[in-house]
């Protein structure tokens, strides 16, 4: 049995959609990442887990249990939970009450509550600050503090939403870090919500792709990363190359996609000849020389570069070689073939390497 | 002018040396207008917060209605609170008419507005998003409306200061339910409206300087918590 399930969930703010029909079902232990753009219901998924709003139409189970049905078993069963909201708000109060809060609510002897405190102020590094008023924190430390006033509640299910935006990098890999230490030790079920796909595959066992308040696909991280099943999800997870075409041969698994002007992409597909497709190709697994070059690889293009970017150690190349490609590539490479605007060059990818998605 | 010059000396005499009345006086207006905002805290405060926290249809305009109420003339209550306690009135068979506990009574009617409207918008004043915190941590309904009321808590005694201020300063609802018996229901505005019609000033100055004075320590002690 999942520890949450949520059935046709539907929430409507006016006549507005925010979620249509979301199945979702967690297992005791797991973590999994609600990825998607800002502004797509990720908090208002959230929410309605941890019961703080009612959905327009649907159900959400909680250990078995129909939490839409009474007001005083949503009660009970949030207090099971803890949710840490996006923007980490502290009490006008000490640093110490503000963690106290939570186990004070709920009946905590004085003693028990004073041991729980200490040894988190001591797990998020905050000790010396607990008679501090909380408001004088800075953002790092607020969110490390709305973290630990969550998990010294014990909760069978830890929310968090977007955990470490508006962080710098530095804050943010301290939050990761406690949130990876939070796993083992308190063998919590986490769900997360978070824009930054790369924290989705380093955190969650599993994630769900939520857009336009739809979740487009849910599973292991590397498969959605690697063959995401719609258009959607390939933009969200990085593909920034997207090329419709028309199947005009299969054979042996191998398919030739016609992308008009005479061009063909090779790639490895079951969809028959005349399907309506999009090929997508990570930027990644393109190869760029400056002469054509004999390999295994099935497909190559000639183009012109239009932009070079620079990105820290990468650099990203458009190409229009009478569609456009963009490839990454290292900045050394960059430097080495002199790749700048208006530069000829051959782009190269393998048909292995070629997704290839259904049109809608 | 001499004989305002005079008169004000005379008033600052009785007030360092203590006057008797004049402490009296003052002592009256202090109790009787201490008492009344807490009794309007303690009436208000859970009202306010019971108002915040609940969606209704009619909140909106309970709201305007009660902010509406914030200028109503004290004459207005005097007249009301006058009409129910008389003897012919619901409430006569009480004989609280001329009282201090009717003029308690009173200030109560007349502040109520006041704290509740101030106090709900201190609430308002809370980010939505401490409460669903206090939620998601667990809390139960009258759990969350304590901490947001502990962190609406300077807002708050703001409104419950600017409230005593109102009920200590009327003079139309003193006068008519109180009476302004003297040893009994005379308090500072009182006094110092009868003792001014009599051509007294002396009294009456003293007892407006120790208006103003409260008045003073009123508004330094609001800046010194709306800085907080």
């Amino acid at each position: 049995m999942p520890l949450i399930e949520t059935v046709d969930l539907c929430q409507k703010y006016g006549a507005q959609d925010i979620l249509k029909n979301i199945n979702l079902r967690v297992e005791r232990g797991e973590v999994f990442a609600l990825i998607g753009p800002t502004g797509t219901g990720k908090t208002t998924l959230l929410r309605l887990i941890d019961l703080l709003e009612m959905p327009t139409s649907g159900k959400i189970y909680f250990d078995g249990r129909d939490a839409t049905k009474s007001k005083k078993a949503r009660f009970e069963m949030r207090r099971r939970m803890a949710f840490v909201l996006q923007k980490p708000m502290v009490f006008n109060i000490s640093l110490y009450d503000n963690i106290a809060y939570g186990l004070k609510w709920r009946g905590a002897k004085k003693s028990s509550i004073r041991q729980k405190v200490s040894s988190i102020l001591e797990m998020i590094d905050l000790s010396t600050y607990q008679n501090r008023n909380a408001r004088t924190l800075s953002g790092g430390e607020a969110q490390r503090v709305a973290i630990a006033r969550a998990i010294v509640t014990e909760p069978e299910v830890l929310l968090l939403d977007e955990p470490t935006a508006n962080l710098d990098p530095l804050s943010a890999a301290k939050i990761e870090e406690l949130i990876m230490s939070i796993i083992p030790q308190y063998d919590t079920t986490i769900i997360m919500a978070t824009h930054d796909m790369s924290q989705g595959q380093r955190l969650a066992n599993r994630i769900g792709v939520l857009i336009n308040g739809e979740i487009l696909q849910a599973g292991d991280p590397r498969e959605v990363f690697t063959s995401p099943k719609s258009r959607e999800v390939a933009e969200f997870v990085g593909v920034d190359n997207i090329i419709d075409g028309i199947i005009v041969s299969s054979e042996e698994g191998v398919v030739a996609v016609d992308i008009g002007d005479n061009k063909i992409i090779e790639a490895i597909s079951n969809y028959p000849v005349g399907e309506e497709v999009c090929a997508c190709v990570r930027p990644e697994n393109i190869t760029l020389t400056l002469s054509k070059t004999t390999s295994s690889a099935r497909n190559s293009f000639i183009g012109q570069i239009t932009q070079a970017v620079s990105l820290g150690p990468l650099s990203r190349i458009e190409i229009n070689c009478g569609f456009r490609l963009v490839a990454l590539v290292t900045k050394r490479s960059a430097e080495e073939l002199d790749l700048e605007k208006g530069k000829q060059v051959y782009a190269t990818f393998k048909a292995t390497g070629v997704g290839v998605l259904r049109r809608n | 002018m001499a004989e305002i010059w005079q008169a004000l000396i005379i008033a600052l005499k009785l007030i360092v040396s203590l006057d008797q009345e004049v402490v009296e006086i003052a002592a009256r207006s202090l109790q009787i207008s201490t008492t009344s905002s807490l009794l309007a805290s303690l009436l208000c405060i859970p009202l306010a917060s019971l108002i915040h926290f609940h969606n209704f249809p009619v909140k909106r305009i309970l709201i305007n209605i009660i902010q509406t109420l914030f200028s109503v003339p004290t004459v207005v209550i005097g007249l009301f609170v006058f009409v129910l306690f008389s003897r012919a009135g619901p409430l006569g068979g009480l004989s609280l008419l001329f009282t201090p506990t009717v003029m308690v009574i009173g200030q109560v009617i007349l502040i109520t507005p006041i704290l509740l409207g101030l106090t709900i918008s201190a609430l308002s004043g809370v980010d939505k998003a401490l409460a669903d915190t206090a939620r998601s941590l667990g809390a139960s309904g009258w759990q969350t409306a304590l901490i947001i009321l502990r962190e609406a808590r300077y807002a708050v005694l703001a409104a419950v200061i600017m409230a005593f201020g109102r009920a200590i300063s009327e003079v139309g609802l003193a006068l008519m339910v109180g009476g302004n018996i003297r040893g009994f229901t005379r308090v500072i505005t009182t006094a110092i409206s009868l003792e001014t019609s009599k051509g007294e000033l002396e009294l009456a100055i003293a007892l407006g300087i120790i208006l103003l004075t409260i008045a003073l320590i009123i508004n330094i002690a609001l800046n010194r918590i709306q800085q907080r």
